[in-house]
């Protein structure tokens, strides 16, 4: 047999000792953590915890794992919102198929869950949107998907939105950039799969009445096309306005979730002519600021929450001392007075079940929406206790994220 | 249902690579087209031009008629069959293979007279109201294909869709597509690195190398009247064994003595130096166990044999052979072309299963010399190809293919018919 796969992978040296010359079907039960079912897969997926981590791994030919591991690391590189993966086993034998082993997205969620799901705040639109978002980058990119579908999505919260993530490349294509057809071919694709997806959940009467699949699958196409428009239509204005024209361009590609690499403005006698290059990496402006503060690793949005707390805080801390405060200090102070208090008073029963970094954005929401209630502002603290007493215990069990489950229970 | 014209069709990538070079190509309305070669020969990309993921550099693109180059794939109304196989849990086999259409919003009456029609040839009608899990993984391939029958597309196209399937499966699947289009009569364009898959399922089969189309012919035509040398030693299995030849008059010297050509093949080959002569396994025999009557039709030698192997109905034998590093190298550089494994300087020789030949041991070989092809080894050129033998060959799988065709329009209901 033989082992392939990127450094580091420290937290995942307990894999080795695994009984990778068996089929993963015949793997004994002890050895593998259950995890709900998160869509539909045509291969044999099992999952497993090492090192405080948990590893997918899939049954596939050779072939396709080595094109996939190859592709998602790729994609991983220059920031795309896909799985990690981690590496293949290859080689082993009676001719038995490669194993893929990937990094478990933590507090993914599936469409499954998503649409049935009983806070219903996430709407099909929302989700839709997210996917598209998710397909525009890839475009971008170069990549053809191939089998864009709700299965091969998981979906992170961030601060009350979503955010996709690729979790199947095996039929993903690079090219050095995509055809208007072969574009419009990988959406024609996406929309069959997701009208199949949600006229199953219907079928299982797990889609709320609301939702039409049809409608939904038909509203696809037009979502893509008009956010691909937004991020890649060349305009065309008088130089008077070139200004103001640059700067909203550039605001409503960050508003739709956007950064811009290059922007090359062209001027003659007709006017100005601006062309934007985006980015296919996803945002991490916020993210990276966080990161050097506190060390806290968290998505782009809940960043930007969480930083513009720890700006408030600093302004409560200058007014109180009488003078400037440090932005290092007023975070370190943050993270030990406000922030760790929070995340470490979540009751062990709902531990996992949401990211620590959404859970303090959704005391924060609870705090507001308490506040504005009472007429005075009520305090995170006793936010926080409202919050654990009555939102979070309706998130289901079943989402609990699959590492917190490793940790906490005994094996299974 | 519609015919693929392909006119002077090239893919020029940016890098000025002609993945596809010059291919002019003719698959009838209802014909069962194979496209086949090692990896990087075009195929896929040919396939990728048809269905319009790939655009086309230059030539003209015709299906049915109509010059498609510029038509968006979902204009052109052909099916990727496999292309989705998820099968949704909840949903019964009827709606498994009905959802393409109520997504398209079919009026209901139609959608159930193509599922039905479909189940039918499908041998899926028993099953249709159960859920995918109850069915086994032939049945559950079948569901992808009724997706496909459903739509009413012009051709079928499959890319190599048995290759990630376990040996039984892809077997009982081939035998499946084979039945299937028979029964439909829908114009098929299959491509394959697998030449096995190539030789039982295609009507007509198109050998790709570098982009150029080799030879376009029925299986049979093939595999008895290859053009070059690369047809004739990807074409086979196990595969044509290539000797070094020197003639002389009406003879060739081989390291296995010397073969007897007749006038007309033996005329082909006067005047050369160093050639290489092409001899299938079956071609082969021990010699203590061929008629007395058969054996001036050939020639006999004496060999060392290295490996036997016994199979129970057929037996092999490996007979190693010297040959010239002009030659050698040659070959080594077919087989790396041909993604084939072994360094072909040893023989593999068909012998009866009942032969006592046994390895490490020298005996005595009969080789059928009526059979054998004369290649030229620079150019590759079969200099004694039979052009009107096997235009013959080709000639009577289209007339089996015409006549099935008929019966299966006139016979049974048009299912998929446009």
């Amino acid at each position: 047999m033989r082992f392939l796969f990127r450094p580091p992978a420290a937290e995942a040296a307990g894999l080795l000792s695994l009984p990778w010359d068996r089929p993963l079907q015949e793997w004994d039960p002890s050895l593998l953590l259950e995890v709900p079912q998160r869509g539909i897969s045509r291969h044999v997926v099992r999952f497993v915890a090492s090192g405080g981590r948990v590893f997918a791994l899939k049954e596939i030919s050779e072939r396709l794992a080595r094109h996939e591991y190859r592709l998602l690391g790729e994609f991983e590189e220059e920031g795309l919102p896909t799985v990690s993966a981690l590496g293949i086993c290859v080689d082993r034998p009676h001719d038995q198929e490669a194993i893929l082993v990937t990094r478990y997205l933590e507090y993914s969620m599936s469409y499954r869950w998503l649409f049935s799901s009983a806070r219903g705040e996430h709407s099909a639109d929302q989700l839709l949107d997210t996917l598209v978002e998710l397909l525009v980058r890839l475009h971008l990119a170069g990549v053809f998907w191939g089998d864009c579908s709700l299965s091969n999505t998981l979906f992170r919260p961030d601060a009350g939105a979503l955010v996709a993530h690729l979790v199947d490349a095996e039929t993903a294509e690079r090219h050095p950039a995509l055809s208007p057809w072969l574009r419009a071919h990988d959406v024609d694709l996406a929309r069959e799969r997701v009208g199949g997806e949600l006229l199953d959940l219907q079928s299982g009467d797990l889609l709320p009445s609301v939702i039409d699949p049809i409608e939904v699958a038909e509203s696809l196409a037009p979502r893509y096309e008009a956010l691909w428009d937004e991020v890649t239509h060349e305009q065309v204005f008088g130089v008077d306005e070139q200004r103001w024209r640059v700067a909203e361009r550039l605001q409503r590609l960050n508003d739709l979730g956007f950064d811009v690499g290059e922007m090359e403005l062209v001027t003659s006698d007709e006017g100005a002519k601006l062309r934007v290059e985006t980015r296919v990496a996803e945002p991490g402006q916020h993210r990276r600021e966080l990161l050097r503060l506190t060390g806290l690793e968290v998505q782009e949005r809940q960043a930007r929450r969480l930083l513009n707390d720890i700006r408030a805080f600093r302004a409560y801390l200058e007014s109180t001392a009488g003078g400037p405060v440090s932005e290092s200090f007023a975070a370190h102070r943050w993270l030990a007075e406000v922030y760790q208090p929070v995340v470490e008073s979540i009751p062990r029963d709902l531990v996992g079940r949401l990211a620590p970094a959404e859970v303090f954005h959704e005391v924060l929401e609870h705090r507001w929406f308490l506040s504005e209630k009472a007429q005075r502002d009520v305090g995170t603290t006793e936010a926080a206790r409202s919050y654990f007493d009555t939102v979070l215990p309706r998130t289901p069990p079943e989402i609990t994220t699959p590492s917190v489950i490793a940790e906490l229970g005994p094996k299974g | 249902m519609a015919s693929i014209e392909m006119r002077n069709i090239v893919k020029q990538y940016g890098d000025g690579f002609p993945a596809v070079n010059d291919v002019s190509l003719d698959i009838a309305d209802g014909e069962f087209m194979i496209l086949v070669g090692p990896s990087g020969c075009g195929k896929s990309t040919l396939l990728r031009m048809i269905v319009g993921l790939e655009d086309i550099t230059s030539g003209d693109m015709i299906i049915g008629g109509k010059r498609v180059n510029d038509l968006a794939p979902r204009d052109r109304n052909l099916s990727m069959v496999f292309q989705n196989y998820a099968l949704y849990p909840h949903m019964t086999v009827y709606e498994n293979i009905a959802f393409p259409l109520r997504l398209s919003k079919t009026p209901d009456d139609e959608v159930r007279r193509r599922v039905t029609e479909a189940a039918d040839v499908l041998e899926l009608k028993e099953h249709l109201e159960r859920k995918p899990a109850n069915l086994s993984g032939g049945q559950r391939q079948r569901v992808a294909m009724g997706r496909a029958i459903v739509r009413q597309a012009e051709a079928f196209l499959f890319d190599e869709p048995l290759s990630n399937l376990d040996a039984k499966l892809r077997g009982q699947m081939r035998t499946e597509i084979s039945r299937l289009q028979r029964r439909l009569g829908i114009t098929t364009v299959y491509v394959t690195h697998d030449q096995t898959e190539a030789m039982t399922l295609g009507d007509r089969v198109c050998v790709l190398r570098k982009g150029k189309i080799q030879q376009v012919a029925s299986p049979r035509e093939l595999y008895e009247q290859p053009v070059n040398l690369f047809v004739a030693g990807f074409i086979g299995s196990p595969p044509m064994n290539f000797l070094p030849a020197t003639p002389e008059g009406n003879r060739l010297n081989t390291p296995f003595g010397t073969i007897e050509l007749d006038e007309k093949r033996a005329a082909a080959v006067r005047g050369r130096d160093l050639l290489l002569v092409g001899i299938r396994p079956e071609y082969f025999e021990d010699a203590s166990l061929v008629d007395e009557a058969k054996r001036p039709l050939g020639s006999m030698f004496r060999a060392r044999v290295d490996v036997t192997e016994w199979l129970g109905d057929s037996q092999f034998a490996y007979i190693p052979y010297e040959a010239p590093e002009a030659i050698t190298a040659q070959l080594r550089d077919l087989s790396r072309e041909l993604d084939s494994e072994e360094l072909r300087t040893q023989a593999i020789v068909s012998i009866d299963s009942t032969s006592r030949i046994r390895e490490g041991r020298e005996a005595e070989f009969w080789l059928d010399s009526r059979k054998v092809h004369v290649f030229d080894p620079t150019s590759g050129e079969n200099l004694t190809r039979d052009a009107e033998a096997g235009a013959e060959l080709t000639r009577l799988a289209t007339q089996d293919r015409v006549e099935q065709l008929d019966e299966s329009r006139g016979g049974a209901a048009r299912v998929g018919a446009a």
